[in-house]
């Protein structure tokens, strides 16, 4: 489904992807963890093509998108949903608004259409009574939530999270795990979550993968990734200050 | 100064000079991006009609103010002159070509830079550090489209009415300053004033507007779209946008002004 070979990318005299190589199965759900500022979310941008890379390729169901253009990249990015960080509403619609966004200018659904369509996906998320608010008047949570429902409505083939549960509280950040184990069972959607949530993404990823230096240094199941001997893993899991991961000065 | 400094000083001189050529390309294919992407469908008409609001709305009580007192202060200083010449009669002509050839288009330029433009600049830096406009783009959507577009369309039909507007009151403004407070006849005031006005002066006015419309339009979104990063980013990018448009206003008035005169 996804397929990342040896990307690389640098910004000025910092290397920030070096040589990244990555494979993403159908229906499968992966969380790229590493430090924070080690690029995870300079290699989600890749994805979708926001950024180029310096080297390397991603084929995205055999299509390498760091080669298409125009229309050609559209459509690659039509199999796409983004959540983003803080969930990236346009400000200036309703949540309702914000939900039909891509529905409505996507696609030629009907207006009823849109409307169930809407409705059932505020269900999904349990916001059914927030469509008329905007995004300044809800909770951080509730935005990732609205997100979500914005990402899914046009049931795209892979939804990428970008650190989907970042600055919210454990209870709320539970819950959107849940919410996304919930509707990757539901929609069947390839996930991509790029998170620092240790130990809560090993219940709801099905693959893990660690990013460091620029490079994928280990991938496996939760389970795997728990008894891993690589000294690295093993820090960045206990969160220990302790061991061959230098500190950011 | 020995030849190290110098090559030192050439050096730098030389990469200030490719940094400023190649922002100046950057910002003029942006230009040219969003002029190709106008006519390219689909078209978004109520975007054009928001923004037509947003920048009309904005402007309009600081347009009726700067346009009333600047026809007053003129009315009031040409009086002054033209009394050394005996030529009081010549104020309504003095006034009406004063505004409607430069003041008029100049002035609401500037208006509209700090009131709207500076809003508006801030407006699509915060979509931008917001990820708002990544998700326009990871939606396959055309920013550029959804934001430049219909700013643009926008300030070409709103800059020329709201100098109308700037003109009408900055003339009646003047006329208020005349006859009312300086005692010239109203007849005088706007007889004189159809002799020596031609549409001409209309006609350059209107020029000059539509040309500051996409000035304003185009460097204020630029500006915004390619924000730096956090609140400081923003708050930067609002302040060189209203600096930069009004330097270019008052640059390219001087260009046009010279080609037209």
């Amino acid at each position: 489904m996804i397929d990342i070979v040896n990307l690389r990318k640098g910004f000025g005299k910092q290397q920030v992807l070096n040589g990244l190589n990555l494979r993403v199965l159908n229906k499968e759900l992966v969380a790229v963890i590493g430090r924070s500022g080690g690029g995870k979310s300079v290699l989600l941008k890749h994805l979708i093509g926001i950024i180029k890379p310096d080297d390397g390729k991603i084929l995205i169901e055999g299509v390498d998108i760091t080669a298409v253009r125009g229309r050609e990249l559209d459509r690659v990015r039509e199999k796409f949903g983004v959540v983003f960080q803080e969930g990236a509403l346009f400000d200036s619609l309703t949540v309702y608004e914000n939900i039909a966004f891509p529905l409505r200018e996507k696609t030629r659904t009907g207006k009823a259409e849109v409307r169930d369509r809407v409705v059932q996906a505020l269900e999904d998320v349990g916001l059914r009574e927030m469509g008329d608010k905007y995004p300044a008047e809800i909770s951080g949570g509730m935005k990732r939530r609205v997100a979500l429902a914005r990402a899914l409505i046009t049931e795209p083939k892979i939804v990428l999270f970008d650190e989907p549960t970042t600055g919210l509280d454990p209870i709320i950040s539970s819950s959107i795990h849940r919410l996304i184990t919930k509707t990757h069972k539901k929609y069947g959607f390839t996930g991509f979550i790029i998170s620092h949530e240790i130990p809560e993404i090993f219940d709801v990823a099905d693959k893990i993968a660690m990013l460091y230096n620029g490079t994928i240094i280990e991938t496996g199941t939760p389970e795997e990734f728990k008894r891993s001997e690589n000294p690295y893993v093993r820090q960045f899991i206990s969160g220990s200050l302790e061991g061959p991961i230098e500190l950011l000065s | 100064m020995n030849i190290i400094d110098m090559t030192v000083c050439i050096r730098s001189i030389g990469a200030w000079s490719l940094s400023l050529v190649r922002s100046m390309g950057h910002m003029f294919l942006f230009l040219l991006n969003a002029v190709f992407t106008i006519f390219r469908p689909p078209f978004k008409f109520h975007m054009l009609m928001r923004q037509i609001r947003f920048l009309g709305s904005k402007s309009m009580v600081v347009i009726l103010l700067t346009g009333s007192f600047t026809g007053m202060v003129l009315a009031l200083q040409i009086y002054y002159t033209l009394t050394k010449f005996g030529s009081e009669a010549l104020l309504g002509p003095a006034v009406a070509l004063s505004i409607i050839r430069e003041l008029g288009p100049v002035l609401s330029a500037l208006m509209v830079t700090g009131r709207a433009g500076s809003a508006l600049t801030a407006e699509i830096g915060i979509m931008k550090i917001t990820e708002q406009i990544d998700a326009l783009t990871s939606m396959a959507l055309n920013p550029i489209r959804y934001l430049v577009v219909p700013n643009i369309v926008a300030a070409l039909i709103v800059f020329p009415l709201l100098t109308a507007i700037f003109d009408l009151i900055g003339i009646y403004g003047g006329y208020f300053v005349a006859v009312k407070l300086l005692g010239l006849s109203a007849g005088t005031y706007f007889s004189q004033m159809e002799t020596f006005l031609k549409m001409e002066d209309i006609r350059v006015g209107l020029y000059k507007s539509e040309s500051f419309g996409v000035i304003v339009s185009w460097v204020c979104c630029y500006k915004g779209y390619f924000t730096g990063y956090g609140a400081e980013g923003v708050s930067k990018a609002t302040t060189s946008a209203v600096v930069m448009s009004s330097v270019l206003i008052l640059i390219w008035d001087y260009f046009l002004g010279s080609i037209l005169l």
